[in-house]
């Protein structure tokens, strides 16, 4: 990994760029992870949840009476009882023409999806707390459900909420050129509708929110295995009406998986610590699989309706798309959609582009970002269209890619469009002609359309599929760091961002060890409590390396620099005559005249009471840095899939996946690699097996394993990697987001690669995932 | 996800558990496994006040390989019968019927004969039962009687089996010399339910054709399906490709199988008929191994 020193020449890089094992394994291996749900409470009441059953219905009554009866039942919350915490949550992301909606923390009147909650039973456990979900008595007057798109957009159709004109949440037009005008003039224009489907996040662990409230100091503790611990404190201090510093958040130190889900903001999080203090009791609230499955936010289904014009040499020249999604019963954020409209023009030169967006309100849980959030869907669609033109021109899906890529020398690249941070859509650096012909060279193309030919001569069906992607990551506001020289000489690194699973214990250290100097067996990195650092934004859309990266990066430095002077001032020498390396600091020329950094500790954290210190002598070695990245910087990377389809049953093999991938400068190569294989593993779910269904009313489907068809590690083949690095130049380490660019291109590929192997048929896969139901109908549909 | 209230009993005696089971009625219900009941109970699909853990009874927990065939307690794990060299070479179907059922740590704890009283129509162990041609030994405080698999399955998720009756034991029977066998199935992911499966059986005879063949479903009706119309176009012949044709268009047009969120009914009508003819393929494969050894 020598790029990062192309970044950081005057830097000797130890560290950084190195495969190190991580901090975190060896407690996650031998059990000793300490998730929410380990927490010692063991005075703490548990919490059970009544959720609607229906997809929309008015709640005419509640009676809680037997429910309350039960022997161990503590209290029983209804919104009734709530009334100054029922509140609007308000979007992530939101947008001027949003037709909003207001967002409860539970059901006052309407209900409107499957799963909302409804009412809350404290007892003394979980088992007593579900035994009284089974006694409440709550009348229903049932509504008309919607439970699509399309039923949404029918004329004269039930509303998802009463009262309301339209069920269109947002409807959306971005342009770049003149779209129009150049569909009406190019010499092809070929057209087709997709329907991409993805599934939940499936973390292993699901939410939980658990709290203490200290009638002495005030203080409401709350533990909440969030991806964004400053958040949750802020939605709290604001709905509640306290300050951001009575209320401490700690997102435990193990949290098992996030990849989305976790990164909105609940009712459930609103309520449980507000009971908590009305009790004066503490509680917890463990979410389990069949809520994870009805309640914990997912992403479903988008329906495009694209149309490409090119030229006789496959040059592109215009994309129309426009597409309904899902938003679900509110609004939790616009991020999704808006990240589709702006992922699809990928890595081409596309002069003149119309995407256009039309979110509707389903009566299903509401949709957030999941991994890839929205970019696999936009990266389907626009990958299958390359290759639709490769078909028509009668050309290899690699040359159609080849003829349209942004090359090196064209960065920064603007697109002509807005990023999802509302930023202009400006790609700062990539090689994509790297990626492309990096997957060709290890696939053989050549060598594979001699085997395919074969095979389909013996009544075998192998298809290649190809599919590029770009991916705006690191996105703001702000993350932030805080490193300290602790009182014991070590170096302390306090994250803003919480961790669920990427290794931050280890890849902090690398970057602080690197930027001071020290062994990094002194660096300890600490993150998810908001006690210990004032500010930051949270894990999500691959946005900490980026951010958070940098920030360790300069706040190290800075204290770097406390670090010499202090040193200066007790060996009575030149700062720039020092260096720092090990455990102490020392003059370059005279390695034996050295301080320790435990010395450094006693001087200036420590001290002598009341004893004055030289007017120059940095005190308190403690430094606290924010980066604030102007805008996104861009990942990029290609997955190259090879598959035999079984035409008969409609099964789909995977004989070879590779993915291509550049986030820049690595700092850690085997992390990255796993985000990739994890990344990879969704992707392959998206593409052939997770589906939530929902019956025409709104009902969940898939509520377990049995029904819900996520991938394990049989089904998910190890992919082949290559790196290409790209260093960013918008931050200091050069460093591009990796957690999710194992996911984005896969069902592109996976669709590209399963239409290759059925062209004989003349088969058309347009809806995805790729059920052996799906697969059939593509080759009957067109026999 | 947790189960309602129960009363839980530990006989360690088959009859102590006769004797509870006549005692508590229809209230309560049988865990051998539990790798289907638990998860039931969790959902709440199921709330018995009574759970009778027949794990310690130790008569239950044996099975034996004789001249007469194979008998399998209700405590016998999945698993053993699975690893059992003698039983593969005796009952190959069964073998591998057991290696598409779930995954190894849930075989290790399933019962052979919790999955026959569960009566799951996807399953795959039922299938294979009525093809084997077995028989269920079922006890009750009142007395013993013994069914035929091929009735003993009434729908999905029901048996023949009355509340307070246990499944002690499943008989099958030794199967006639040269006989081959073959489970074919597919399924979304491995270890899943089958979408569609077939355990096959047959004899071929000195001519070099195909007798008493048996052909029965999983996943397509509420109970394993025998296609006795396919047996009778297979049984006396050679098993040519053009009768595997004509079995696998003659399944395809006359099935109307079951539609659940797992595949519609036209795709198990269309995979019924190609999984029919794959496992008839594969015992056309064994013609040689079958008239050289046996
Ligand atoms: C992830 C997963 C995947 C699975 N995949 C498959 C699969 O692909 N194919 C498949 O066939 N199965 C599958 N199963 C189910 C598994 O095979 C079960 O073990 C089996 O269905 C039930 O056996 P058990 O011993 O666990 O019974 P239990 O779960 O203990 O009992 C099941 C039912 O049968 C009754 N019962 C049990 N034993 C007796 C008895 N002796 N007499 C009377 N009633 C009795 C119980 O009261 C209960 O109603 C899967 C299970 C899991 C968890």
């Amino acid at each position: 990994m020598s790029q990062i020193s192309e970044i950081k020449e005057n830097l000797t890089v130890t560290n950084i760029g190195r495969g190190m094992i991580r901090r975190e394994d060896p407690r996650l291996l031998t059990g000793q992870g300490k998730f929410i749900d380990d927490l010692p409470f063991s005075d703490f009441y548990e919490a059970a949840i009544l959720r609607s059953p229906h997809a929309h219905a008015r709640v005419v009554s509640i009676d809680t009476e037997r429910a309350l009866k039960l022997s161990g039942v503590i209290a029983i919350y209804t919104a009734a009882d709530l009334e100054p915490i029922m509140k609007d949550l308000p979007p992530k992301v939101s947008h001027p023409k949003l037709n909003y909606q207001i967002r409860l923390p539970m059901v006052k009147e309407y209900a409107n999806y499957v799963g909302e909650p409804i009412a809350v039973v404290v007892a003394e456990n979980r088992y007593i707390a579900e035994d009284a979900l089974d006694l409440i008595e709550i009348e229903y007057e049932t509504l008309p459900a919607v439970a699509s798109t399309h039923a949404a957009l029918r004329k004269g159709g039930p509303k998802v909420h009463i009262g309301s004109e339209s069920n269109v949440a947002v409807h959306i037009i971005q342009k770049a050129g003149d779209p129009e005008a150049a569909l009406k003039t190019a010499p092809h224009v070929i057209r087709e509708t997709f329907k991409i489907t993805r599934g939940g996040g499936h973390s292993i662990e699901g939410r939980g929110v658990a709290a203490r409230f200290d009638p002495i100091t005030q203080q409401l503790t709350v533990w909440d295995n969030t991806q964004a611990p400053h958040y949750v404190r802020q939605m709290l201090a604001t709905i509640y009406g306290m300050t951001e510093d009575e209320i401490r958040l700690i997102a435990p130190q193990d949290i098992g998986g996030g990849f989305g889900p976790k990164a909105q903001f609940y009712g459930e999080e609103v309520v449980i610590p507000w009971i908590v203090m009305q009790m004066k009791h503490p509680v917890k609230w463990v979410e389990d699989r069949w809520e994870n499955f009805i309640s914990a936010t997912m992403e479903r289904s988008q329906t495009h309706r694209v149309e490409v014009g090119f030229d006789e040499d496959g040059h592109l020249l215009v994309l129309k798309d426009v597409f309904e999604h899902d938003q679900g019963a509110y609004c939790v954020g616009l991020q999704v959609p808006t990240i589709t409209m702006s992922t699809l023009p990928g890595p081409y030169v596309i002069p003149n582009i119309h995407s256009e967006l039309i979110s509707c309100y389903t009566n299903i849980v509401p949709t957030s970002s999941l991994r890839g959030a929205g970019r696999p869907q936009a990266v389907t669609v626009m990958e299958r269209m390359m290759d639709r033109i490769a078909e028509h021109l009668g050309m290899e899906p690699a040359e159609i890619r080849r003829r349209n890529l942004i090359q090196p020398d064209q960065f920064p690249y603007a697109v002509g469009l807005l990023f999802r941070d509302g930023s202009p859509l400006t790609y700062d650096s990539g090689n994509y002609p790297a990626l492309l012909e990096g997957a060709v060279d290890r696939i053989d193309i050549v060598k594979f359309r001699r085997d395919q030919a074969e095979a389909r001569s013996q009544g075998r069906f192998l298809g290649l599929g190809l599919s590029m992607y770009v991916e705006g990551t690191g996105i703001g506001p702000y993350e932030g760091a805080r490193v300290r020289l602790t009182n014991s000489g070590k170096i302390l690194v306090t994250l803003a961002a919480s961790p669920q699973g990427q290794g931050y214990e280890t890849v902090y250290a690398q970057v602080a060890a690197d930027a001071i100097g020290v062994d990094i067996d002194l660096v300890e990195v600490r993150h998810g409590d908001t006690s210990s650092i004032p500010y930051g934004q949270g894990t999500f859309a691959s946005r900490v390396t980026a951010t958070a990266g940098p920030a360790v990066w300069e706040a190290s430095e800075l204290l770097k620099s406390d670090l010499l002077a202090v040193a200066a001032s007790l060996l009575k020498c030149d700062v720039s005559s020092l260096a720092l390396s090990g455990n102490s600091v020392f003059i370059e020329s005279e390695p034996e005249r050295r301080v320790l950094l435990y010395d450094i500790a006693l001087v200036s954290n420590v001290g002598r009471h009341g004893m004055s210190v030289p007017r120059d002598l940095p005190i308190a070695i403690e430094r606290t840095a924010y980066f604030k990245p102007v805008q996104a910087v861009y990942s990029s990377g290609i997955s190259a899939v090879i598959v035999e389809v079984d035409p008969e049953t409609g099964k789909i093999e995977i004989l070879k996946s590779l993915l291509g991938h550049d986030c820049g400068n690595v700092l850690n190569p085997m992390i990255v690699e796993g985000q990739i294989l994890g990344g990879h593993a969704h992707g392959i779910g998206n593409a052939i097996y997770e589906e939530a269904r929902y019956s025409e009313d709104g009902q969940p489907q898939a509520v377990s394993y049995l029904d819900y068809a996520l991938p394990t590690a049989i089904e998910v083949p190890t992919p082949e990697l290559f790196h290409v690095f790209s260093p960013s130049p918008l931050n200091p380490l050069g460093v591009k987001g990796a957690g999710e660019g194992g996911t984005i291109p896969v069902p592109g590929a996976v669709a590209n690669a399963v239409e290759d192997a059925l062209r004989p048929f003349g088969s058309r896969i347009c809806e995805l995932p790729l059920t052996p139901e799906r697969v059939l109908r593509a080759i009957y549909d067109h026999d | 996800m947790k189960s309602a209230p129960f009363k839980y009993y530990v006989p360690s005696e088959i009859d102590e558990a006769l004797e509870l089971l006549y005692q508590l009625g229809d209230e309560a219900k049988i865990l051998a496994g539990g790798q289907s009941l638990v998860p039931m109970l969790n959902y709440r699909l199921l709330s018995p006040a009574n759970l009778l853990d027949i794990n310690r009874v130790s008569e239950l927990k044996r099975y034996s390989l004789t001249d007469e065939g194979l008998k399998i307690g209700a405590g016998v794990r999945q698993r053993e019968i699975e690893l059992s060299p003698e039983i593969e070479l005796a009952f190959p179907v069964l073998h591998q019927a057991l290696t598409n059922v779930a995954h190894v740590q849930i075989r290790n704890r399933g019962t052979i004969c919790g999955s026959l009283a569960h009566a799951d129509s996807a399953a795959e162990l039922p299938s294979v039962m009525v093809a084997l041609g077995a028989q269920m030994v079922i006890r009750s405080g009142v007395g013993d009687r013994a069914v035929k698999a091929e009735e003993f399955f009434k729908f999905h998720l029901t048996s023949d089996l009355e509340p307070a009756e246990i499944l002690t034991e499943v008989h099958v029977p030794k199967l006639p010399a040269k006989t081959v066998g073959a489970f074919e199935e597919v399924t979304r992911r491995k270890g899943d339910f089958a979408l569609v499966g077939a355990a096959l059986l047959g004899q071929w005879d000195a001519n070099g054709q195909i007798q008493n063949c048996r052909i029965v479903c999983s996943g397509v009706a509420p109970v394993p399906l025998r296609l006795r119309f396919a047996e009778d176009i297979v049984n006396g012949t050679d098993l040519s490709d053009q009768v595997l044709v004509n079995v696998q268009q003659s399944v395809m047009d006359s099935l109307d199988p079951t539609e659940d969120i797992h595949t519609s009914s036209h795709y198990r009508k269309i995979v019924t008929g190609v999984v029919v003819r794959r496992g008839l393929s594969r015992l056309v494969d064994q013609r040689g191994a079958a008239n050289g050894s046996r």
